[in-house]
């Protein structure tokens, strides 16, 4: 259950951006969050509200930007796309994949009040 | 509460330092000799100090909204952290490991052992666990200094909390630092502590498929202990099946074979960790020399000026 500890990331990510550009009520979060950053949306979104109760993001509507999986294969060299970590390629079979992206964990823009 | 470790508020208990490990930042501020950044965008904000009373809309769309564009790592700051102690750690040229795995791979036996052979005066240890001080007694009891963090509720390390530890414990220049992170095969992969590598350790008395059900954690570590093997002849575990999952998910793993209990395999992993620390102290030496020049030429400068 690390969603806790990153939600409190994106709070924080939130917060400092509250006093960098002076604004005091956010009403919607938009987060990109990598299919292989090992983080769950909907658990995500849970400790999200539960977070930002009482604070400028509280009610805020959270957008989860899901980034596909992508890796690199040894054999073919080339980047494929992966569902999972211990996936495999989608064309040799093999397991010899360099995750490249997907694992992307971001506040990417507010909309701010 | 610290953001990065969102492990409920006062729970986190760091030896040496009475109650919650940030309150003394509220209390003395300044007078508090601190290795981490609190100024300016201070990580204790009071989201309250926002509101006004009752009467604020949370409907989307009420009054004026604009974009801010963030593009900001959640992780941010926990990453700021982790290179902070990465620092500290480089100029003391100590090798830092954080040990990761399941509760009960034998990860403090392990570790006991090593200090043993190592000898434990090069030696010192961060123990995380929820509750008790138990693993740093019994790394204690071996004569290595140990701080135990208890996270409370929090189910990993976070950079800042070891950045604390690190202010507590007594470490040898050029020696090694084992951080013993929380048993846990899911949320320590994600934080950064700021050391030099992960070890995740697997023992034979789990499943051969644990590196493809836990696999964030096998990608995110350069080395693989499999541990306990001395107790193979009474199991039918596959040691192969166990090393193919784990590179299906990390090609580049490095797996060594040990057994604290008979000594099996630990000289290859001591080896491993003797490269380590020759490596830091080998950086650090370089970098004390090109200091060493820099030092020379401005005084050079200011004989030359003086003339």
């Amino acid at each position: 259950m690390h969603e806790m500890s990153l939600a409190e990331g994106v709070l924080q990510v939130i917060e400092d951006a509250a006093q960098r550009d002076h604004f005091s009520k956010v009403t919607a979060v938009w987060l990109e969050i990598g299919q292989l950053a090992g983080v769950e949306p909907q658990a995500m979104a849970f400790c999200f509200d539960a977070v930002t109760r009482g604070s400028v993001a509280e009610g805020a509507r959270l957008e989860i930007v899901a980034t596909p999986g992508v890796g690199w294969c040894m054999a073919c060299a080339k980047s494929v796309p992966m569902n999972e970590v211990f996936g495999e390629c989608p064309d040799c079979g093999g397991y010899q994949l360099q995750v490249t992206g997907g694992t992307e964990l971001r506040v990417k823009e507010l909309e701010v009040a | 509460m610290c953001v990065t470790c969102g492990c409920g508020e006062g729970e986190v208990k760091i030896d040496g330092m009475a109650g919650h490990a940030h309150e003394h930042v509220h209390e003395d501020g300044s007078r508090h000799d601190h290795a981490h950044s609190h100024e300016g965008d201070h990580v204790h904000a009071h989201p309250h100090e926002h509101e006004h009373g009752a009467t604020h809309s949370h409907a989307p769309g009420v009054g004026q909204t604009r974009m801010v564009q963030i593009e900001q790592d959640i992780l941010a700051k926990n990453n700021a952290y982790a290179r902070a102690n990465r620092d500290k750690l480089a100029e003391r040229g100590v090798f830092a490991l954080n040990l990761v795995s399941s509760p009960g791979s034998g990860k403090t036996t392990l570790l006991c052992k090593t200090i043993d052979l190592l000898g434990s005066a090069s030696v010192a240890v961060i123990e995380g666990d929820q509750q008790t001080s138990q693993d740093a007694d019994r790394i204690r009891a071996t004569g290595a200094p140990a701080i135990q963090i208890n996270t409370g509720k929090g189910c990993h390390l976070d950079a800042h909390m070891v950045g604390h530890a690190l202010q507590q414990l007594q470490l040898a220049d050029g020696g090694l630092l084992m951080i013993e992170n929380v048993g846990n095969l899911v949320c320590p992969a994600a934080f950064d502590l700021g050391e030099a590598n992960k070890v995740v350790i697997l023992s034979v008395t789990e499943g051969e498929d644990k590196p493809i059900k836990y696999p964030d954690m096998f990608r995110a570590a350069t080395l693989m202990l499999l541990n306990k093997v001395d107790l193979l002849p009474h199991l039918s575990y596959d040691v192969d099946a166990a090393i193919a999952f784990a590179r299906r998910v990390n090609p580049a793993i490095r797996v060594i074979q040990v057994s604290a209990t008979s000594g099996q395999g630990m000289d290859e992993w001591l080896t491993y960790l003797r490269a380590g620390m020759a490596r830091t102290t080998a950086a650090r030496q370089q970098i004390l020399a090109v200091l060493k020049a820099r030092v020379a030429a401005l005084e050079a400068q200011l004989q030359q000026a003086k003339a």
